[in-house]
């Protein structure tokens, strides 16, 4: 049977199908399995880099690699990363927060005091403030709670969301695009009225009530179907992408894709 | 006729260079191609209030545990395998620094603004999220018909920059080989000067590796000093040369948990003297014989 990891890494594909031409960037195991699955089934034109300066169009391998050897077709290191693919919209990168709040804005930076002197300092808002200002983002949660998804705003606004009282009058926000959250209970989207986040499918197992007890915030109900089992094909391209079973450490005790009743 | 260019320093003399109070730029991301033997000699020296822009690792770190820097201009400080950088967080949480904030992007921005002599450059980026307010960044409107409100990230002139590169020359030219070398480039033309450290210091590049002309990231008229220390990038990679030190960095982020206490522990990470730090960590052929990292 397979895992809820591997249930995920199926959900995050689907945020890059039919994306076209653009950079596709998973960070984490699992975003990175669902963008390398993405490639190699679904959306083959989508581009990729082998997690430092070079495209590639065979995805790499997570771990150790024994005796593979990624083969590079380009070259992207930073400076063309901010140039060609952030600044230029061509990208769509799938990331993991430590908050997100109702408006889809987001925080990696710190937690708790004052900016001045954080609680707990983090690691900054690394490229969250123009990646979400101009290419589209999704994003993947191991542990859903209220804790991640926070009642209020989150506690350093990194990423930029749809708050209204956050829009400087004159300023263009027409490249915020903030497309699919995948979490270990459901799939989410920001489709509901002002682009309110609304959840449009559970895991098998999952009730609507589980999902809003660990969300600080209220969703929309929109769910359509259960989030969908990974097939035998999509199964043997993940163990590919991941033969050293990576997958099994990023949710708490590896759970199956079914809940438990 | 003239005297012939010649750039070598010793790293002390390369340290004497810089005050108290200077806004100073160091190169490399993270745990990639830092400068650390240079960032070593700032720790043995009495430099301080120092104002230091970064793309930050245990450069970062250890510049904030030994009380060196006042302000710290950064997108992020980490050690990558070890996400969050533990002498920074320790010296944030402390209150001890004082910051700009910045997205990864808009930090080259401030850098190229300082490169061409503008004031500022016009970014979208920044608007809709809490940098602006508490970096105090200000907007300017467009002048042309579209009339958008844009940030205006001002200009991050350096006093002086530090960068670690695989090759230089006696005149300042330099190689840095690798599949990246991140923004030093923009580091060098954003300062009023640059010092380098280097693996290899050759007598002309044209006549060591003409082959790797294009390895040239900056002309040699913005590089100030040039010094060869080989494995100067330690506990850092330098790709293709050598790969970090896992087990250091390790080591490292222990010690800010115990004992925490950065003074108990600073001989063992920057030592008196150069060779003395190597030696700690198992001596030269061994730090520039470390394996890459695999990603």
């Amino acid at each position: 049977m397979a895992t809820l990891a591997e249930l995920c890494i199926v959900a995050c594909s689907e945020a890059f199908r039919g994306n076209g031409e653009v950079v596709a960037t998973g960070v984490g195991p699992v975003p990175r399995l669902a963008a390398g699955l993405a490639k190699l089934t679904h959306t083959p034109e989508l581009l990729m880099t082998d997690g430092e300066a070079y495209l590639v169009e065979q995805p790499v391998p997570l771990g150790p690699r024994g005796d593979y050897k990624p083969r590079f077709a380009g070259h992207l290191p930073f400076s063309r990363f901010f140039d060609a693919a952030v600044w230029t919209g061509r990208r769509h990168a799938m990331v993991t927060p430590t908050q997100i709040d109702r408006f889809g804005q987001i925080n990696l930076s710190r937690l708790g005091g004052t900016h001045e002197q954080p609680k707990t300092q983090m690691l900054g808002v690394r490229g969250f403030p123009g990646n979400t200002i101009y290419h589209p983002n999704s994003f993947f949660f191991p542990a859903h709670s209220p804790r991640v998804f926070v009642p209020d705003e989150v506690d350093m606004v990194s990423g930029v969301g749809y708050n209204p009282a956050r829009r400087v009058a004159g300023g263009n926000y027409s490249g915020v695009d903030l497309r699919l959250i995948v979490t270990n209970l459901c799939v989410m989207d920001f489709r509901g009225p002002g682009n309110a986040i609304r959840v449009i499918s559970l895991h098998p197992g999952v009730t609507f009530a589980d999902v809003t007890e660990a969300t600080g915030f209220d969703l929309i109900d929109a769910v359509e179907s259960v989030t969908p089992a990974p097939t035998d094909e999509q199964l043997a391209v993940i163990e590919s992408l991941d033969p050293h079973g990576i997958r099994a450490s990023v949710i708490k005790d590896n759970p199956p894709a079914r809940k438990a009743a | 006729m003239s005297r012939p260019l010649d750039k070598r320093m010793s790293p002390a003399e390369i340290v004497g260079q810089l005050s108290d109070g200077m806004t100073l730029g160091i190169g490399g991301w993270g745990p990639r191609r830092k400068p650390m033997a240079l960032v070593r000699e700032i720790l043995r020296s009495d430099l301080k209030d120092l104002t230091v822009v970064a793309y930050g690792g245990a450069d970062v770190g250890m510049l904030c545990a030994a009380g060196k820097v006042r302000k710290l201009v950064f997108a992020f400080v980490s050690l990558d395998a070890i996400p969050l950088e533990p002498w920074f967080r320790k010296a944030r949480e402390a209150g001890a620094i004082d910051v700009l904030e910045l997205d990864e992007g808009m930090l080259q921005w401030g850098l190229k603004a300082a490169a061409f002599g503008l004031p500022f450059l016009p970014t979208r980026v920044g608007l809709g999220t809490d940098l602006a307010e508490l970096g105090g960044l200000k907007t300017v409107q467009s002048p042309y018909a579209d009339e958008e409100t844009l940030i205006a990230m001002p200009a991050l002139a350096l006093d002086a920059a530090l960068i670690h590169v695989n090759r230089a020359d006696r005149r300042g030219n330099i190689q840095a080989l690798g599949p990246d070398t991140y923004y030093d480039e923009w580091f060098a033309r954003a300062a009023a000067r640059t010092f380098v450290s280097c693996e290899e210091l050759v007598e002309a590049m044209e006549d060591a590796y003409p082959q790797d002309a294009q390895a040239n990231i900056v002309e040699r008229s913005y590089i100030s000093g040039v010094a060869e220390i080989r494995g100067g990038a330690h506990p850092s990679s330098l790709p293709p040369a050598y790969g970090w030190d896992m087990k250091a960095f390790k080591a490292y982020a222990d010690a800010a948990k115990d004992p925490g206490d950065w003074s108990a522990v600073a001989d063992r990470f920057v030592g008196a003297s150069e060779d003395e730090y190597i030696a700690g960590f198992g001596g030269t052929d061994a730090v520039t014989k470390l394996p890459l990292p695999v990603f």
